[in-house]
């Protein structure tokens, strides 16, 4: 019965309903791929929260492409070796 | 002096993830194809024999893919923060390849790798196996691109330098893409990771088949997996000497390094194996008469440059001595410094003499591109010297990866063979050494991009760009202590994935012990 009643509600579910219900249902049935995505979501914090926020600033961000393009050749004119 | 260490840390950190991300991408790139061949053997016969063995080695795929998602990001991310100089200087070219693999084939893979992991109850068995083969198809995609990218790094082909902009310009996608050195990256780092693939399901194979479990699924599992391991293996010998002859013609100082040929001439020997160190040539060495000059150039009496030659010129072959091609890189830096010192000034009169020269549509433009121009990142050299790269690094890995790839040949072709005739299982010390080489298949993996990598230093941009310039100027201490995190960080994750995939293949095809319960993902 309940299975019945779960077939209906996929027939009569619009196209995005039932790609979330697909979603919903595959995340709800993981045992290996709990652990996983343990894995990736300390990976992506470690990478994105971590390190990006605390150790290395984007030396070009908030720039006009004007200002880049002047960085850029001070960068490579200032690190030339004279004859 | 601190310039120089985070220089040294950055390059460092970028080949601890290089390497460490590579531990990952090619059994995704491999493994997707065999459980999509294994997947079709279950459409084409229905057994439940095969969708039981899809799911097993498709678990073993999802366990390799999570833990190894992303640690490319870092790479991409550390472009923008650890080599700013680069990222601007050739963003336009190396961000397209890379745009369209996250556009494209990131999107294929991740769409259908959700159908092909969560689909098995919910879609039919002709779109579910469309699934894995697209699945299959974006991840080898994905690696097309970036393959794509760094090819152009090793050959910068199909590009302008713009003067107002200060960046390198793309001027053909296609002469961009289908670089001979990118075809040949590709399709040789496709096929090794197939065979590094085919090697990974010969071993776990091997190990049910020494403790008599699951014998069906490993014969069989063996049987698809060293067909297709023989046939990529010899893809990759095939991929790997027409590499040889691309390398001798667009990077011949990486050829020489590699081979350790400190003189050139005509009908260069091979060095099959033999010592080497950093000032000369060696002793033992075992050499195959002319067989360099044939790889090299198809021709068994070819001249192939050595590495003094490249150093220091030889006018009857056209070889520019280093001295003055960095003589020629100084020209065009000044050229560029003059531009900016009278654009300060708004002196546009000079302005517009240095455009001219920098303007490939003009006689004057076309010459100082091509004798100045071209020689753009010599200008930054302090010494030839610095030209050449760690030539035993290079040899031994060398050696290292064309000899394991002749053993995997072997030993697939072997595989394959006894297992035909069912005479496999006994051959215990042949089972061990199947499932012993899955970490030698990783080293020769390794190895072939310790030779690409190592091999074009000193050049972020072969000829135009050298690593010291390429970096950004971060404090060495933030570089060097994220470098540790990154180590530790690392080393988890592989701890964790060696760990999870160990536990799985003990388990078995049904997970745990007693459960006949197919397993969910």
């Amino acid at each position: 019965m309940k299975a019945e009643g779960e077939r209906f509600r996929r027939e009569k579910a619009s196209l995005p309903g039932r790609i979330v219900r697909f979603y919903v249902s595959g995340f709800r049935e993981m045992t290996v791929g709990r652990t996983l995505w343990i894995v990736v979501l300390l990976k992506l914090l470690a990478m994105f929260a971590v390190l990006k926020l605390f150790f290395f600033p984007d030396l070009l961000a908030g720039k006009s492409p004007e200002e880049r393009a002047t960085h850029a050749m001070e960068e490579l004119t200032e690190r030339r070796i004279e004859n | 002096m601190e310039y120089l260490q985070t220089v040294d840390w950055s390059r460092a950190q970028f080949a601890l993830t290089a390497v460490y991300h590579w531990l990952f991408v090619p059994l995704t790139l491999g493994l997707s194809v065999v459980v999509a061949i294994m997947e079709t053997r279950y459409y084409c016969t229905g057994d439940e024999f095969w969708r039981r063995t899809t799911k097993f080695w498709m678990r073993l795929f999802g366990i390799n893919f999570a833990v190894g998602v992303a640690t490319g990001i870092i790479l991409e991310f550390e472009f923008g923060t650890n080599w700013s100089n680069y990222s601007y200087f050739v963003g336009d070219i190396f961000g397209a390849p890379l745009a369209v693999e996250g556009m494209l084939a990131f999107f294929l893979e991740s769409t259908f790798l959700a159908v092909m992991f969560f689909g098995w109850e919910k879609v039919s068995r002709g779109f579910h196996l469309t699934s894995t083969w697209l699945t299959a198809l974006g991840a080898n995609l994905s690696a097309l691109w970036i393959l794509v990218a760094n090819a152009w790094m090793q050959y910068p082909v199909g590009c302008r330098f713009d003067l107002e902009t200060v960046r390198n310009e793309m001027t053909s996608f296609r002469e961009v893409a289908l670089s001979p050195v990118a075809v040949n990256k590709f399709l040789h780092t496709v096929a090794s990771s197939f065979t590094l693939a085919a090697l990974f399901v010969v071993g776990v194979s091997a190990w049910y088949l020494l403790r008599r479990r699951e014998e069906k699924l490993a014969r069989e599992s063996v049987a698809v997996a060293s067909a297709f391991g023989v046939l990529f293996a010899l893809a990759t010998a095939l991929t790997g000497d027409k590499s040889g002859a691309v390398i001798a013609r667009v990077q011949p100082m990486k050829l020489a390094a590699m081979e350790a040929l400190y003189e050139g001439g005509e009908g260069m020997p091979l060095t099959i194996v033999g010592a080497v160190g950093r000032e000369g040539p060696g002793c033992c060495r075992a050499e195959v008469p002319k067989l360099l000059s044939l790889m090299s150039f198809r021709d068994p009496d070819a001249y192939v440059p050595g590495i003094r030659e490249l150093l220091y010129g030889d006018e009857k072959h056209g070889i520019l001595p280093v001295a003055e091609k960095m003589a020629r890189g100084r020209e065009a830096i000044a050229e560029l410094a003059r531009y900016r010192a009278a654009k300060e000034a708004g002196d546009e009169k000079t302005m517009a003499e240095v455009e001219a020269k920098f303007d490939p549509a003009t006689p004057e433009g076309e010459e100082f591109l091509r004798e100045k121009f071209a020689y753009f990142g010599y200008g930054y050299l302090e010494n030839p010297q610095q030209t050449v790269p760690d030539v035993p690094l290079l040899f031994y890995s060398f050696r290292v990866m064309v000899g394991a790839g002749i053993y995997f040949i072997l030993l697939l072709a072997t595989v394959w063979w006894l297992n035909r005739r069912g005479r496999l299982a006994p051959k215990r010390w042949l089972l061990w050494s199947c499932v012993w080489t899955i970490p030698l298949a990783y080293a020769a993996s390794q190895a072939g991009w310790v030779l690409t990598e190592a091999g074009r230093q000193p050049w972020a941009i072969q000829d135009l760009m050298p690593v010291g310039v390429a970096a950004s100027k971060l404090p060495s201490g933030s570089v060097s202590t994220t470098f540790f995190l990154f180590l530790a960080l690392f080393t988890a994750l592989l701890a964790a994935e060696i760990s999870i995939l160990l536990r799985q293949i003990a388990l078995g095809p049904d997970g745990a012990a007693g459960n006949t319960e197919p397993k969910k993902y």
